[in-house]
């Protein structure tokens, strides 16, 4: 959690020092959710998510090198410089993207859930999005055939309670979790800002999934510190507001729980912070020395056959 | 050699790939229990069953979605549409993901996937189901498009779609599932991005794909009797484009007429038209024209749509015009 944290501070200094453009949207706040889920999961079990990805990301075992070459779009990022922040992907890993259309990626989750029924294999899918996300059609339709057709899926929506300055009360009718009944699908609230409840509930409803395929829908509720993207002067939430979730921070809360319980000593943590700032500021230097890609790059990996006669 | 309906030929050569590949499954509107809309998938849930010939809800976003991901996850989709218009509620998961997930991962992910169905005006069916769309998927990068005139190309390149890599879309047309032609019995494929010629001619080229093929022959069966021989060239693939075949042609012609059954704005027509002036200018001896619909929906009346849709006559007059004969 706390990489995931360091990282992003890092980036958006980066960013902020003019050292890549693009998008950047940080994860900063909802750190505990890719965690908990990482936790639970099988390593083979397929995950897909949003634009907000760089902690799903490092969650799921890409470098933090590989991750940031990638904001700086070099030929070392995770995907070759190609997708940027919004698109981190590592097949090997079974992580499928980032994608940033609101809402493509919940057919999506599903439809990796389908391959592996088909297979007969137990691995599960998860699709993550946003509270702005449960408004699309996509949902709807996705949720109709993953409950008709028992697929093996888990549907998070990381319920932040932003859709870019809309609150969800302005964008979304009722409460998001129970648009799974309409389709009887199971589903659950979660505190998203609580690693251990998460966990605990997680296991749970992995373990029925896998074993009886058939699909959830978990609301986790869930706060991001930061503004929407890099560009966002946040004038449609109050500092009070803030304040308040800054007191339930997610790291915070785990440290003192650390501590109070005495799993470990302060210093030991310390000495992780350590390690993670070192990688993390070893990842900055790989990433500003990494080489750009090549100009042949441009015309690679749009189609599988490298001699495909483009149009020019 | 078996004479096959243009379906007949679409449906052997799903079933064979299937039989082929367990990895290969197709879902859609009413091609289960139905049979399919237009009876192609007609006998295959019999054979492969409900796990791999798959009805699904009218959420042509949503399975199309789902058909990406699993394309993602190892599996062979293909994904039936009724008929393309209906695609368009799709297009999202084809245009944002199907096409473009490979360059976005760093060509890490793969996504075999043929959408299918049936395309461009089928009679008097007005404004939302006369939509020629093969201008718009070779648009954009990521997609191989191919739109098959014949039973036996339907045959060989559907197969080859189906073992592409690649997303594909396959156009066919309610109107020619009836077609009849002889394929052979044994198996054969037909590489994606090749061109033929229909019909060997030395006074002008006709470049025409899909139904606008048998517009285009109608054509040249009359204007043969007026002693012109017009070269008949079927790219059957839009996507990519066998230029190299065209500008041979034009080379021994020196006159081209494109007969496209999509909108004249930024239609195939509109391309092709350009790459033969930059690539054959020096060898024309008229400018290129092209016989398309209007620029305008398809109307329901009888009279109205016999005036839109493109007829022999449009492209007897073109020709000659290109041979100053008018
Ligand atoms: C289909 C679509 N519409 C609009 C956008 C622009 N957009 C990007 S993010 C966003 C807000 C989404 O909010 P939410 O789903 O709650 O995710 P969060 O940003 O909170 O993680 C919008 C409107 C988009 N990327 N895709
Ligand atoms: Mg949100």
């Amino acid at each position: 959690m706390y990489l995931q944290r360091r990282f992003e501070e890092r980036a958006a200094q980066s960013y902020q020092r003019g050292k890549f453009g693009g998008f950047c949207h940080l994860y900063i706040g909802q750190e505990a959710v890719s965690t908990s889920f990482e936790h639970v999961l099988n390593g083979d079990d397929d995950m897909v998510s949003g634009y907000r990805i760089h902690g799903i990301g490092l969650t799921r075992g890409i470098s933090a090198r590989a991750c940031m070459a990638e904001l700086y779009g070099k030929a070392t990022g995770c995907a070759k410089g190609k997708g940027g922040s919004m698109h981190f992907f590592d097949a090997e890993k079974h992580f499928w993207g980032g994608h940033g259309i609101v809402g493509g990626q919940i057919p999506l989750g599903a439809g990796l859930a389908f391959a592996n029924k088909y297979n007969g294999t137990k691995r599960l899918a998860v699709s993550f999005f946003g509270d702005g996300a449960v408004d699309q059609g996509a949902l709807n339709e996705t949720f109709n055939m993953a409950q008709l057709w028992k697929l093996p899926v888990i549907f998070v929506v990381e319920n932040n309670g932003y859709s870019m300055g809309t609150a969800v009360g302005r964008h979304s009718a009722g409460e998001l979790h129970k648009r799974a009944d309409a389709y009887g699908m199971k589903n659950a609230v979660l505190n998203g800002l609580d690693l251990f409840s998460m966990i605990e509930k997680l296991q749970e409803v992995a373990a029925d999934v896998r074993e009886n395929s058939n699909p959830w829908f978990l609301e986790v509720r869930t706060y991001r510190y930061r503004g929407h993207s890099m560009s966002d002067p946040q004038n449609y939430r109050s500092k009070e507001e803030m304040e308040e979730f800054k007191q339930l921070d997610p790291i915070e809360r785990l440290k003192s729980y650390i501590i109070k319980e005495k799993i470990a000593e302060a210093s030991a943590l310390e000495k992780i912070e350590e390690e993670v700032e070192a990688e993390v500021l070893d990842a900055v230097d790989f990433a500003e020395n990494s080489p750009f890609p090549e100009a042949s790059a441009l015309y690679e990996d749009v189609y599988v056959e490298n001699d495909f006669p483009f149009t020019v | 050699m078996a004479e096959l309906q243009f379906r007949e030929a679409i449906r052997r050569a799903l079933s064979e790939e299937m039989r082929r590949d367990e990895s290969v499954f197709i879902m859609g509107e009413e091609v289960a229990e139905y049979d399919g809309a237009y009876k192609v998938t007609q006998g295959m849930l019999q054979e492969f069953g409900f796990k791999r010939v798959i009805d699904t809800p009218i959420s042509e976003l949503g399975f199309t979605g789902i058909g990406v991901g699993a394309a993602m996850n190892g599996l062979r989709p293909i994904v039936e549409f009724m008929t393309f218009n209906f695609a368009l509620v799709a297009i999202d998961q084809i245009l944002n993901h199907a096409a473009k997930i490979r360059y976005m991962s760093g060509g890490q992910v793969k996504i075999p996937i043929v959408f299918r169905g049936p395309n461009a005006s089928a009679g008097q069916l007005a404004a939302t189901h006369s939509v020629a769309f093969e201008s718009i998927y070779a648009h954009f990068p990521g997609l191989k498009v191919i739109y098959a005139s014949e039973p036996y190309e339907a045959y060989g390149l559907l197969k080859s779609a189906i073992r592409d890599d690649n997303p594909v879309i396959f156009h066919e047309s309610e109107q020619m599932y009836g077609y009849k032609q002889e394929v052979p019995d044994e198996e054969f494929l037909i590489p994606i991005g090749k061109g033929v010629i229909k019909r060997e001619g030395k006074d002008v080229t006709i470049v025409a794909h899909g139904k606008a093929y048998h517009i285009a022959k109608t054509a040249a069966v009359e204007l043969a009797k007026e002693g012109i021989e017009v070269e008949i060239i079927d790219p059957r693939t839009i996507k990519p484009f066998d230029m190299d075949l065209v500008i041979q042609s034009i080379k021994k012609t020196n006159r081209v007429v494109v007969v496209d059954e999509s909108h004249p704005f930024g239609g195939i027509a509109a391309e092709v038209g350009f790459q033969i002036q930059r690539e054959a200018f020096d060898y024309l001896d008229a400018p290129v024209l092209r016989v398309t619909l209007p620029d305008v929906p398809a109307p329901f009346s009888k009279k109205l749509f016999d005036l839109w849709f493109p007829q022999p006559k449009q492209v007897v007059d073109a020709v000659k015009t290109v041979l100053y004969r008018n």
